[in-house]
């Protein structure tokens, strides 16, 4: 979706907020939420493109007012209510309304359950359609739903770096609707092509991109 | 955002974290001692102290070097590094010529298993928005300004592949050990927004 999420290339936000010697959580409710997200995503209910999607159809006035850890915390509620773990009476009122219990999963399971579904990497033989050198054209498309090609490379022309292999393709996987399995490529953009004449002729962008965003150029 | 342990000052977003965590205790969703151990993991074992002893590897063993360039995932592995957010690796060098620098527009991917969790600035929205369309004016806000001798390369991690910038090794570092060029190695430069600058008291 063309979300506010999709920021690359946006003016206006003001100068990066550098902070020295931060905390890893700023406030202990950030680690609280950090740990829940991924003590329930180790259910396994839903998947990390789903559960990033989850983030990308929030509100936008609602996704700028957040931060990172308040964003995270909107999704984790979402996506169970959504998911069936939570109703949403429950989330509102803070109190379980009926009494199934579930067993809660030990740290020990988390990370086992976190291994193995760690790596997007698919084991399958499929061909590529492009190797390094060639020319492609990121395909104009805008779904409506998720998608990892920001709209500040649609339409434009890159050169395939190097091939990545074969992974998760995030549009459909987000849906449910499949792994759809094929190669990333990390594409590489001029500055100027993509920024204009007045950036640097010399400097590059990089962009991991799937084959099903891509057409020969 | 408060830092306030009196409960009275609670933010409406502190409550509504220990309400969610209070709901979901009770349903068995989540036990509490799980969640203490995820936040003292990336709080006290898993940071950017890997990736440092990652590249003070690289600095000093050529063929682990070698070996990192073209397959990060396993070189780092072999190290004990794997982890969440970590599971594909690439690993970009910087050199007198060329300038790498790593950031996830769309929403804030980072190389946890070698760096931890990402610092406030890397996830803000001016970092997400501004790196990709003017780097060096981003990077002179760091304190590094480049030259136009130096070709920068913006790193935009759309996919599950997570990248890890070798900085290049300062001059004067000659006679330091492994060790002692972990300590020298700085979260931001295996980013790609600073340099490692020579030790003082060396030209």
């Amino acid at each position: 979706m063309d979300g506010i999420h999709d920021m690359g290339g946006m003016d206006g936000f003001g100068p990066i907020p550098i902070e020295y010697d931060e905390p890893v959580f700023h406030g202990e409710w950030e680690g609280r939420v950090y740990a829940m997200n991924g003590a329930i995503g180790a259910w396994g209910k839903w998947n990390i493109d789903a559960g990033r999607y989850g983030i990308e159809q929030m509100d936008p006035a609602h996704y700028l007012q957040s931060n990172y850890y308040e964003r995270w915390l909107y999704r984790t509620e979402q996506m169970m209510v959504v998911h069936g773990m939570i109703t949403q009476e429950e989330l509102e009122s803070g109190t379980a309304s009926d009494g199934e219990r579930s067993q809660p999963l030990t740290m020990q399971q988390i990370v086992e359950r976190q291994t193995r579904s760690r790596s997007a990497r698919v084991d399958e033989d499929i061909a590529q359609k492009f190797k390094a050198g060639d020319k492609v054209l990121v395909r104009n498309i805008h779904p409506k739903g998720h998608t990892r090609v920001p709209r500040y490379v649609r339409g434009r022309t890159g050169v395939i770096d190097r091939d990545h292999g074969v992974f998760i393709f995030p549009d459909t996987h987000a849906l449910f609707q499949g792994k759809k399995p094929q190669h990333i490529y990390s594409v590489r953009f001029d500055a100027q092509h993509l920024w204009g004449p007045d950036a640097p002729a010399q400097d590059k962008l990089y962009l991991d991109l799937w084959d099903d965003y891509l057409d020969p150029a | 955002m408060s830092e306030g342990h009196d409960h009275s000052h609670l933010s409406d977003t502190e409550l509504r974290v220990r309400a969610l965590e209070s709901l979901l205790t009770e349903k068995g969703l989540v036990d509490p001692a799980a969640l203490d151990a995820i936040v003292d993991t990336y709080e006290n074992k898993v940071g950017p102290r890997n990736g440092a002893k990652v590249v003070a590897r690289a600095w000093t063993d050529p063929k682990f070097k070698k070996w990192l360039l073209e397959d990060a995932t396993a070189a780092i592995g072999s190290m004990g590094f794997v982890g969440n957010q970590g599971a594909d690796m690439v690993v970009i060098e910087n050199t007198a010529d060329v300038h790498n620098v790593t950031v996830c527009t769309l929403c804030s991917c980072y190389p946890w298993s070698v760096l931890g969790l990402p610092p406030a600035w890397y996830k803000s929205f001016p970092y997400r928005a501004r790196l990709v369309k003017e780097p060096r004016a981003v990077l002179e806000e760091f304190g590094l300004a480049l030259g136009n001798n130096v070709e920068v390369r913006v790193w935009d991690s759309t996919a599950e592949l997570r990248y890890l910038v070798l900085p290049a090794r300062p001059a004067g570092t000659e006679g330091m050990s492994e060790d002692e060029l972990v300590e020298i190695v700085s979260r931001n430069s295996m980013i790609g927004t600073e340099q490692i600058a020579a030790p003082a008291g060396d030209a």
